[in-house]
């Protein structure tokens, strides 16, 4: 890896950012197209529950969920994987077993990442040794604030190497707490060059998450990085994206500044909730042709 | 030098705001060969949206006391009586007589505030105690049905269309309306009343365009939990009936024409978009009967 300075990362155009993403928002897609797009948006789905109030139960339901997005739909995929607490990757490894659907577990004092290292390592590793594919960590905000880049890349590398080589690490830089376009760049490029498997836009805690504009200067530091290094790295966009045609925006975005390559859900996902069902019900009409509501649709 | 007027744009009415029709396409209203506006002809698109506002809006609306929605239907009066002229000029120029049109904006504004009177008290019409041989108290309460697609009457452009927007809002649902489509000035400066007059966003939204165009997903769109089709129209009614079993919507028939008799001021209106629920709720026996209630 050559010498990196992350005080001089390259800057962002914010008008231009703003343009592109008008242009890419007056596009619409339809028909075969749009099908195709649905059916990919589903199988990048994270279908996520972080709640304080989540119960076992709940946690079962959306591992079922995952696999059974809708029955009386031929050909639907199963999401990309389950997004849970530390606390529940034992049940959900254990009911999402014999299927493709990976679990993911957030850790290192998610959402705040306010805590000591030992606590974040703890954390981490009690995920990883329940059996969690994929791990989401929180970056220290406060400390990236504050200047100190090496700590954030420090405690980055460091809970990569507790995931080890096959769990892969995404990393949360929570973009609504960071500020402008700029410092997502520089956060963006800290993460992948201490060792990040994907990027990731937000806890979903705090307003405003994703948008398009801070997600197309995401995935154009990805790009820069694969140019620079050969890697790819992964983008998951996580929290208020709840409709259908947002997402196929975002599928679009990424095509545009990544190329094909960057479509299945190895490299690009959706953190979301409510989003499986919108999408659901687009499949459903482009089907029946009639207009669906949520009560035929399970809520988890 | 003469000063240039300024003519209203009618555009239509969704989830609070006024938006032109996404489809772009507009149709012309006419009064004997003269063009008096241009409307905008709604696609299924903006119907979809339009679901969509009034199902957000619906659980709060429902959740309102009772006595706050008597009030805020009767703030609409209070708005529209201030917007009288307005609209005894709209229905002239639509080709009412203004004998005729003054008539049906006082009969609308009384109409109102006669079902604002309505909303805490209806419910103690259609609730009841049954008696059942157990150890339960057993209660029916009415409930409102949710998401109402309305076509609105074609020959009654003001009356008609408040008559049943009130009934349907009066008892906690949301609706649709596809105005009248050749008298449908009244019916968008309607709703600017009902923007300004504490009515959330999304509870009422009213669309202009073409019936036929509409009547399929007005009828089928599995989100809408009741439909009304105000006309004779044979076929429509059985198209309206038929697809309403798609999703077991409820489907009801009213008049077009005249909406001035007295028996359009009834509370079996509001009762027509209510679900009636009941409860079986477990109590120790009562009464020396040992029969409960």
């Amino acid at each position: 890896m050559k010498n990196y300075n992350f005080s001089d990362t390259p800057r962002v155009d914010q008008v231009g950012i703003g343009d592109r993403i008008n242009r890419i928002t007056a596009r619409s897609i339809k028909h075969d197209a749009k099908m195709q797009g649905l059916f990919m948006a589903l199988n990048m789905i994270d279908l996520t529950t972080l709640e304080g109030a989540d119960t076992e139960d709940k946690v079962r339901q959306l591992c079922y969920k995952a696999h059974h997005l809708a029955d009386d739909i031929e050909g639907l995929p199963t999401t990309a994987a389950v997004c849970v607490y530390p606390n529940f990757v034992k049940l959900a490894v254990n009911e999402l077993k014999g299927t493709n659907v990976k679990v993911a577990s957030v850790a290192t004092a998610f959402p705040s990442g306010q805590s000591s290292a030992e606590i974040k390592l703890l954390d981490t590793k009690i995920a990883v040794d329940n059996g969690a594919h994929e791990v989401d960590m929180v970056i220290s905000r406060g400390k990236f604030h504050s200047g100190e880049y090496n700590f954030v890349f420090d405690e980055i590398a460091m809970i990569k190497e507790a995931c080890g080589k096959d769990v892969r690490l995404k990393v949360i830089l929570e973009t609504g707490e960071i500020g402008t376009l700029d410092k997502v760049r520089q956060a963006s490029d800290i993460a992948m060059y201490a060792g990040a498997d994907f990027i990731k836009t937000s806890t979903g805690k705090i307003k405003p998450a994703a948008t398009l504009p801070v997600t197309l200067v995401m995935l154009e530091a990805i790009r820069d990085y694969y140019y620079e290094t050969g890697i790819m790295i992964g983008m998951k966009p996580a929290g208020g994206i709840s409709s259908a045609k947002l997402a196929l925006q975002y599928l679009l975005m990424v095509k545009e500044t990544l190329g094909g390559k960057w479509l299945t859900n190895e490299y690009f996902r959706f953190g979301a909730s409510s989003l499986a069902n919108d999408v659901l019900m687009q499949i459903a009409k482009q089907k029946s042709g009639i207009y669906q509501s949520n009560d035929y649709f399970s809520k988890v | 030098m003469s000063r240039i007027e300024i003519l209203k744009t009618y555009k239509i009415y969704i989830g609070g705001n006024f938006p032109r029709t996404e489809s772009g396409r507009f149709y012309q209203l006419k009064n004997k060969d003269k063009a008096i506006a241009n409307m905008c002809l709604s696609s299924v698109k903006d119907f979809r949206n339009a679901v969509v506002a009034a199902r957000s809006a619906q659980g709060s609306w429902a959740g309102k006391t009772a006595y706050n929605r008597s009030q805020i239907l009767y703030r609409i009066a209070e708005v529209l009586e201030g917007r009288r002229a307005q609209f005894i000029a709209e229905l002239e120029l639509m080709g009412s007589t203004k004998v005729n049109a003054t008539k049906e904006v006082d009969l609308s504004i009384d109409r109102l505030i006669y079902y604002a009177g309505w909303c805490d008290k209806y419910t103690q019409m259609y609730s009841t105690v049954n008696p059942v041989s157990g150890s339960y108290f057993n209660f029916s309460v009415p409930e409102p049905m949710g998401v109402v697609a309305v076509f609105a009457p074609q020959k009654s452009a003001l009356l008609g269309l408040i008559t049943q927007i009130a009934t349907i809002i009066a008892g906690g649902n949301t609706c649709v309306v596809l105005a009248s489509e050749q008298l449908a000035l009244c019916a968008v400066t309607f709703a600017e009343v009902l923007a300004t007059s504490d009515v959330p966003g999304g509870v009422v939204n009213i669309l202009t365009g073409k019936q036929t165009e509409l009547l399929a997903q007005f009828s089928l769109h599995k989100d809408v939990n009741a439909i009304l089709y105000c006309g004779t129209d044979e076929e429509v009614k059985k198209t309206v009936r038929f697809n309403a079993i798609e999703n077991f919507k409820r489907a009801f028939i009213r008049e077009d024409g005249n909406y001035f008799d007295e028996k359009h001021e009834t509370p079996y209106y509001i009762f027509d978009f209510q679900e009636t629920k009941t409860t079986w709720h477990p109590i120790e026996v009562i009464g020396g009967s040992g029969s409960g209630y």
